[in-house]
């Protein structure tokens, strides 16, 4: 790893929430009791696609122990309207049907109706006594068949958006987007090589190990406080209040620890429901999904159907794209497409480009964000077609992605030119590597690369700081930590003010005592929470400046700063916990605050090998060995960095070789659970080696980018890369399960 | 004077012009003369007089949180992009 210019960031401390986690007192949302709690259990649907006739709620009412019971009737009416929502936006009406079905159902498992009581067992034993009577409907789960015009429509005012032009007929495509780059006509007939496939990504789930869970009190008052594993707890209080139709101010959100998230828990799906099921109870309630709920009835990532087309000229200059992009939107119109869109092409500068994207409603349960949401799906086209051109013009494939690689200046095919960016270093850290460099050796094997991006976001962050007697700093934040965030937040505002990392206690706080925090998602947190924190330090030493003027019987502009932190002025010098100490008995308390929108995308590049050994006789994918290389800008923590690097690797190996939602023929999921759902474990993959690319960002104080999400790119076609090179069999459809490889394979002889 | 980048799904209200100069100071004034030049794009561009909310600003590849009232630099290149989220 590269050396560091600073005294806390780029060191490994031990994190602030580590004891908690490893000794089991960190306070998950499903370990938070109130008294008098009530447990909550919904009732979900059994079918993909009917009309709710009647939904009879009264022997569940009547049963002992049942203290509410709740259905769509008890929803309000939201307004049909688009509202931001930090994070890109959400027809409010499908938010609040997604959380609970009025008229029809759309999928396997969208709820019905809710029941609280005094245990579970007895709430899920009322439930079951909810007579719901169903029209079934024809039901659709494949985006190709959803698209054509016999279809089984899912909403009959459904008309497809052209850029805020809607069409005339209704149709299950949302969204229908189109971005031109040059002449992309004149571009391939200026092409020497031209390489065109379709490809196939399946549903895959973000499989974060925590469930989903809510505890909920609507008091008296009207104010409802809820305690929930959510990415974003100011974006959770306002979903909540615009379904329960409630001003902001009235709902509280405490973020409790999170087991993990990539995306998918950034919408709200038991919120209103527990709330309304308190409103009615008159008492605190509680509801945990099962992994089934969690699976059915949350947001997987979309399936996709895609046509790409690539142009070279013969010495590997890419001169030409065309890609036709279909994403599954689950039961209501998504937001993904966009970014396979942008994202399609975004490693590569090529002059003349056309993409065309379309968002498709399913009866399957409505996809959401995961991890560098729309762009795992794309790469795994773009970047085996980047071998197969390097292929028919007998180049190297690392050759061929130099030579096009994106760099400062270079035209994205939706417009904007990329500022300082670092994928050429990152491709440049592949060729120097020791992996890369290895002879690799042995029958059915055979090594492959790719590589990756994600915009990252910046957004709204907020943080203070206040002063301990001893100096010490509790920072207060508003991104709940995923990732292990609040270690970095904290080396951050430590290096600012020249004391340790263990100098600082960082919280996430609640929506009442910190001021407005977008979600953890978009890579963003260690980035634009971190510049908050640095914000919150500089003002505190701006305050701390004209204190130690008073102190030192000096001028303000007499004192300060050194690069360590240290204060001078009138001859006398401190460090930060020495100051802090004499001011804190010489005046009033110390507190630094900031809140930030920084609006530069961080713009990050990886770009990963892979050595794999195909078994011929089954199919079966071995991971052999398996590196990791991506710009950091500046890597504050270095182990949270590799681990989201390996963490992201490993779920995109899992997206490559396992995952994907199974449905039978009357379109429910049939493998709903960890046992039949196969992520990878520790078992299944070999370590998975990491190269932190250090290129700095002029947009931060510490030269930080966004590492979450770019990980997760590459690992699909770099292992559809190297499974060709070591059979020959090219693979168009994810996951590259045994029996796909092995029928390829069959058909590939 | 800015560059102002036409989306593509709506160059069909603008003859094919892909790009144009404009003298203007923020994306209010952009969507503005858009509409005076091109009629009907407006409503393709902004909802209740804001932008889109599927859309983002990017003013010299950075994306602006301001909508309307983004400041716009006489050099500067403006697009109109999907907008973008994260996982």
């Amino acid at each position: 790893m590269a050396t560091t210019p600073y005294r806390v960031i780029g060191t490994r401390p031990v994190r602030h929430d580590g004891a908690d986690k490893v000794t089991g007192k960190a306070v998950y949302t499903a370990d938070f009791k109130l008294p008098g709690l009530q447990a909550g259990f919904v009732l979900r649907s059994p079918h993909p696609h009917a009309k709710i006739v009647s939904i009879d709620t009264s022997a569940a009412e009547a049963t002992a122990g049942v203290s509410a019971v709740v259905t769509g009737a008890d929803f309000p009416n939201v307004q049909d309207k688009i509202a931001q929502l930090g994070e890109g936006s959400v027809n409010l009406a499908h938010l609040s049907a997604n959380c609970m079905a009025k008229d029809k159902v759309l999928y396997k498992g969208h709820a019905v109706a809710a029941v609280s009581a005094t245990n579970a067992h007895i709430a899920e034993e009322a439930a079951a006594k909810i007579v719901v009577e169903y029209e079934i409907l024809p039901s659709v789960t494949d985006i190709m068949e959803a698209m054509a015009d016999d279809a089984p429509l899912l909403h009959a005012d459904l008309f497809t958006d052209d850029l805020g032009q809607k069409a005339d007929t209704a149709s299950n495509v949302a969204v229908h987007m189109h971005f031109e780059k040059g002449d992309v006509a004149a571009g391939f007939e200026q092409a020497d090589v031209v390489v065109e496939a379709e490809f196939k990504t399946a549903t895959v789930h973000q499989g974060y190990i925590e469930p989903h869970a809510i505890v909920a009190d609507y008091n008296e008052d009207g104010r409802v406080r809820l305690w929930t594993a959510t990415q974003g707890s100011f974006t959770c209080r306002q979903q909540t209040a615009e379904i329960l139709q409630i001003g902001v101010g009235d709902v509280l959100v405490t973020p409790c620890e999170i087991g993990g998230g990539f995306g998918g828990k950034i919408a709200v799906y038991l919120e209103p429901t527990a709330a309304i099921l308190s409103k009615k109870a008159g008492r605190p309630v509680s509801i945990l999904m099962t992994r089934t709920d969690v699976f059915e009835a949350t947001g997987p990532t979309p399936a996709s159907f895609m046509r790409v087309k690539v142009g070279a000229k013969n010495d590997g200059t890419l001169i030409a794209g065309e890609a036709w992009i279909a994403y599954d939107a689950g039961a209501f119109p998504s937001g993904v497409i966009g970014h396979g869109c942008t994202c399609v092409f975004s490693c590569y500068d090529i002059e003349h480009a056309v993409v065309d994207g379309y968002d498709v409603c399913v009866n399957k349960p409505h996809t959401k964000a995961y991890r560098a949401p729309g762009a795992t799906q794309v790469a795994f086209a773009m970047e085996q077609l980047m071998d197969e051109l390097a292929e028919q013009l007998d180049i190297c494939p690392l050759e061929i992605r130099m030579k096009n690689a994106v760099k400062e200046g270079s035209r994205r095919v939706d417009g904007p030119v990329y500022p300082q960016i670092g994928y050429v270093e990152c491709l440049e850290a592949l060729r120097d590597s020791d992996h890369w460099n290895s002879p690799l050796a042995g029958d059915n094997r055979g090594r492959g690369i790719a590589g990756g991006f994600w915009f990252g976001c910046g957004m709204k962050s907020s943080a203070a700081c206040s002063v301990n007697s001893d100096g010490t700093i509790n920072l207060l934040e508003g991104s709940t930590d995923i990732g292990g965030s609040r270690a970095s937040l904290a080396m951050q505002l430590a290096e600012t003010l020249g004391i340790e990392s263990s100098d600082v206690n960082p919280m996430v706080g609640d929506t009442d005592s910190v001021g407005y925090t977008d979600v953890t998602g978009g890579s963003r947190v260690t980035f634009a929470t971190g510049l908050a924190a640095y914000e919150a330090g500089i003002d505190l030493q701006s305050q701390m400046k004209v204190r130690a003027a008073e102190l030192w019987e000096c001028e303000t502009s007499d004192v300060s700063i050194a690069d360590d932190g240290t204060f001078s002025g009138n001859g006398k010098t401190a460090g930060f916990k020495d100051l802090a100490t004499q001011l804190f008995s010489s005046g009033e308390a110390l507190v630094g605050r900031a809140t930030v929108a920084p609006e530069c995308p961080t713009n990050g590049f990886a770009a990963h090998i892979v050595d794999v050994e195909v078994d011929p006789d089954t199919g079966k994918v071995t991971i052999l060995r398996y590196t990791a290389i991506q710009d950091a800008g500046t890597a504050i923590h270095p182990s949270y960095v590799e681990g989201q690097m390996q963490g992201g690797a490993v779920q995109g190996i899992g997206w490559a070789l396992n995952e994907e939602y199974f449905f039978n023929d009357d379109d429910q999921m049939t493998n709903a659970s960890f046992l039949d759902y196969r992520m990878p474990t520790m078992l299944d993959v070999p370590m998975i080696d990491t190269i932190i690319v250090e290129t700095g960002n002029a947009d931060h104080p510490y030269g930080v980018r966004g590492v979450g999400e770019p990980p997760i790119i590459p690992p699909p076609p770099a292992i559809g890369n190297a499974i060709y090179n070591a059979t020959q069999t090219r693979m168009r459809e994810l996951p590259m399960s045994p029996p796909k490889v092995w029928q390829a394979m069959q058909s590939s002889d | 004077m800015a560059t102002i980048f036409i989306p593509a799904q709506l160059r069909t209200l603008t003859a094919g012009i892909e790009q144009l100069e404009m003298d203007v100071h923020n994306v209010r004034e952009v969507i503005d003369q858009l509409e005076q030049r091109f009629p009907g794009i407006r409503d393709r561009l902004c909802q209740q007089d804001q932008i889109s909310p599927s859309l983002q600003i990017s003013i010299d590849s950075v994306i602006t949180s301001r909508g309307m009232i983004a400041k716009i630099q006489p050099n500067s290149e403006v697009h109109f992009i999907p907008a973008i989220a994260g996982g």
